[in-house]
């Protein structure tokens, strides 16, 4: 079977190769990895829970439901911009994800201190998203009296569905930004010189997918 | 095939507990947080076989216990199914047979990450004392909703609990899915990427194949319902309406208004029936094992199990809203539904066909483990084929909510389930503690468990075909339906009292045999998976003492022509017979 695989290498054959070997299924990849993306995957299906139970109740809504580019317009030099705001969350969040991807570079190069600040930027650009989010919050809140429970534009259920998703996938970032700040110190300290620096590629696939779940509400809400 | 890699795990350092609670109660070994699950769900299945007793009696002599008022009744009933699905049949065929099993039967030495796996077991502790919560007195008692949590009457004024009870259950259920994600992600990691040398994916016992698709369907339909609860949760505490739609309640209108209802229905079925199999999988591998072990031979059709398993899993997804022909669906959904369900008969019948083929001219021994085993299959079938009447939806809809409906689910993934774990803990009990489950009580047990539930269950198909309704508190006077289904109300309450009490019977031969039991040596059965191979009995930490072991061949070599001995383990080179 070795041989036959080493003759004929198509992407196929390796796929059979994999999953017909002993010991390992994925090869050369760690368990911490592993547990990651089925973690991951399950937290997919929570997020598309959310997002579907969404479509479902704003699909059969009767009440009126907000236009997205009024609700979410910021002024600008006098005049309202829609979707001002969101967009700079969004480019944060994408940006995080491009210094995130350094770290993982800089990590497999060993170089710590650069692994560290990298963490760290992505860290603080999450941080700032979520305050952003916060400010996002309470502009809604307060300016434009939408609660989870009311909404003086029509559906309550915008509300309601705005605030649980945002809020869950806030507290995702929220995690997250824990999360880098530990792993980037415990780099920072020597804590995995000798062994791999696997861990910083494991944090960074929890946070391109906090990123990319972003990427579908950012469209399921505000560009519906 | 065999590669010549060092497999991984031969590289981590295994954590060695110093102190006393941390072998025991803290413990990271797998095997003794198998053993805690296993009693936990043990312990609060008790309560739940308990109140079962308690519905029986109310509903054979209505009046006859003047405390138990309809409120504790539709709380008994709540309860009673919810802890045996998800505390006692979920918790302990993935949590007691998966943590046993998974790290023995791969060759591994643990699980991949033992610290998170001893968390999975406290969490899940947590959420069954928050469950039990809700019988705190004062707050209102548990929810009365029925297992099913539909809105809006759950958390509606009027329903038991409707304040309280249903932030117990909700928040239980939640911190139940924290535990299981806990857990299933370190079997699922294990099985892929922990094996030892030798040890295939189609080398492995079908118990693992059955555990790690139904752990990869909890992982992936558990989300469904914690979605679910938190929305309720916010609808019930914060007054949003996900699931609420204008209500005048006790004539005053309710603050929640435009929600879906449906929405819930679907969301909770998405999890629901997914649920069945997380229950009904490892049940299936786990009797493919016991089957084949005790006739000795191997089993049927090896590779077509595990693909039927694959299968069923994946089919679990698409057939949700067969549970809910009667919730003002449209027709053509029933139309699509009705048909994926009855696909699912294709792989289940390959499955049971190639247990009966496996018994063909076997040499069949009846042991206590081999008579539960058959007994599921029987069991299983009997389940299975009302599931048909019931998949389809010009005869769902005259059987909703009668006793039909409750003898199938019983049949199917009550009693089920519950015969592959009877079998599964007198197969293992030996390997587990080094001693033989007393054999005359467990006979006992077995055939007055066995013939009890078919006494309960097999007339209440004859009770829902005459149109008596389920969970009613009381039948009165009905011209729809004979008086004699009281009479056959009664046997079956006499005949569930007494399968209740001869639960003790097992009780005490677990704790009798754990001390005075026969001793067992390595490997009673004659058995081939690798759990059997172990240096000590019952295993140490670690398992496999200095070094792994090497798999060379399936773990179904019985009755080998020309071997010296009826079976041949799985780590014996080929060639060889013993």
């Amino acid at each position: 079977m070795a041989e036959a695989a080493q003759t004929n290498q198509g992407p196929l054959t390796t796929i059979v190769d994999d999953w017909s070997s002993d010991v390992t299924t994925f090869k050369a990849v760690p368990w911490g990895k592993a547990m990651m993306w089925i973690f991951l995957l399950s937290d997919t299906f929570i997020f598309t829970s959310f997002l579907v139970s969404y479509m479902a109740v704003r699909m059969t809504q009767t009440d009126a439901w907000p236009y997205p580019s009024e609700v979410f317009s910021l002024e600008a030099f006098g005049t309202p911009v829609p979707l001002l705001l969101i967009a700079i969350m969004t480019f944060i969040l994408i940006t995080s994800s491009g210094t995130m991807a350094m770290a993982v570079n800089m990590g497999y190069r060993k170089r710590k201190v650069a692994v560290f600040w990298l963490m760290f930027a992505t860290a603080m650009l999450g941080l700032s998203f979520v305050g952003m989010q916060a400010f996002e919050w309470t502009k809604l809140i307060g300016d434009e009296g939408v609660k989870a429970w009311q909404n003086p534009m029509g559906a309550p259920q915008f509300g309601s569905f705005f605030f649980m998703i945002t809020g869950f996938h806030g507290l995702h970032v929220s995690a997250g930004v824990v999360y880098l700040l530990l792993v980037a110190i415990r780099v920072l300290r020597g804590k995995y010189d000798n062994t791999s620096f696997e861990i910083v590629e494991i944090t960074g696939l929890y946070w391109h997918f906090v990123d990319l779940v972003w990427v579908f509400i950012f469209a399921f809400f505000y560009l519906w | 095939m065999a590669t010549a890699e060092i497999p991984y795990q031969e590289t981590v350092p295994l954590h060695h507990p110093k102190t006393w609670i941390g072998k025991y109660v803290f413990s990271q070994d797998h095997k003794v947080i198998a053993v805690q699950y296993g009693i936990t769900a043990i312990a609060v299945g008790l309560v739940a076989l308990f109140l079962s007793d308690l519905m029986r009696i109310q509903i054979a002599y209505p009046g006859f216990m003047e405390w138990f008022v309809e409120d504790y009744y539709y709380q008994a009933i709540t309860m009673h199914g919810m802890i045996m699905v998800i505390y006692l049949l979920t918790a302990f065929l993935l949590g007691a047979f998966g943590n046993f099993t998974v790290p023995l039967m791969c060759g591994a030495r643990d699980m991949v990450f033992p610290f998170v796996n001893m968390l999975s077991y406290w969490v899940y502790l947590i959420s069954v004392i928050i469950l039990l919560l809700g019988y705190i007195p004062g707050l209102g008692g548990p929810t009365g909703a029925g297992w099913t949590l539909y809105p809006p009457q759950t958390i509606t004024e009027g329903t038991p609990g409707a304040d309280w009870g249903i932030m117990t259950m909700l928040a239980s259920l939640a911190v139940f899915i924290v535990a299981f994600t806990m857990g299933g992600l370190n079997y699922i990691t294990t099985i892929l990427q922990a094996r030892t040398r030798g040890m295939s994916l189609m080398r492995l016992p079908l118990t693992v194949w059955g555990i790690f698709v139904a752990t990869f369907l909890g992982l992936l339909a558990f989300p469904a319902l914690f979605v679910s609860a938190i929305m309720m949760i916010l609808d019930l505490r914060i007054g949003t309406s996900f699931f609420m739609p204008a209500i005048v309640s006790l004539g005053q209108t309710l603050a929640h208004d435009g929600g879906q209802p449906l929405l819930f229905q679907h969301l909770f079925w998405f999890f629901g029936h997914p649920e069945v199999y997380i229950v009904a999988l490892p049940a299936f591998g786990v009797v493919s094992d016991l089957i084949s072990v005790h006739a000795r031979k191997n089993i049927f059709g090896y590779r077509l199990m595990v693909w039927a398993l694959v299968f069923i899993g994946i089919l679990s997804f698409i057939v949700w809203a067969h549970h809910m022909f009667v919730a003002g669906m449209h027709p053509y959904f029933g139309f699509f539904f009705a048909t994926t369900t009855l696909i699912i008969a294709v792989p289940t019948a390959i499955k049971v066909y190639n247990w009966i083929l496996t018994l063909w001219k076997a040499n069949i021994k009846l042991t206590v483990p081999m008579l539960y085993a058959l007994s599921f299959v029987l069991t299983f079938i009997m389940g299975g084929i009302t599931g048909l009447f019931l998949g389809n939806v010009i005869i769902d809809i005259p059987l909703s909510d009668t006793y039909f409906v409750v003898a199938h689910f019983h049949m199917v993934m009550g009693v089920s389930p519950i015969l592959a774990i009877f079998g599964g803990i007198y197969h293992w009990y030996p390997k587990l503690t080094g001693r033989m489950l007393n054999d005359t009580v467990g006979k006992w047990h077995f055939w007055i468990t066995f013939l009890g539930t078919y006494i309960i269950y097999f007339p209440m198909h004859y009770l829902g075909f005459i149109g008596v309704p389920r969970r009613y508190y009381e039948n009165f006077d009905s011209s729809f339906y004979p008086a004699s289904a009281q009479t056959l109300n009664e046997i079956i309450t006499w005949t569930a009292l007494v399968v209740g009490v001869a639960q003790l019977l097992y009780i005490g031969n677990l704790v009798h045999s754990y001390f005075y039991g026969k001793p067992a040596g390595d490997n009673p059965w004659g058995a081939n998976s690798l759990e059997w191979c172990t240096p000590d009995t019952p295993p140490s930490h670690g398992n496999w003492g200095d070094k792994l072991p090497t798999v060379h061949r399936w773990a179904y070599d019985y009755s080998v022509p020309g071997s010296d001995k009826d079976f041949i383990p799985q780590t014996v080179p080929q060639g060889q017979s013993s």
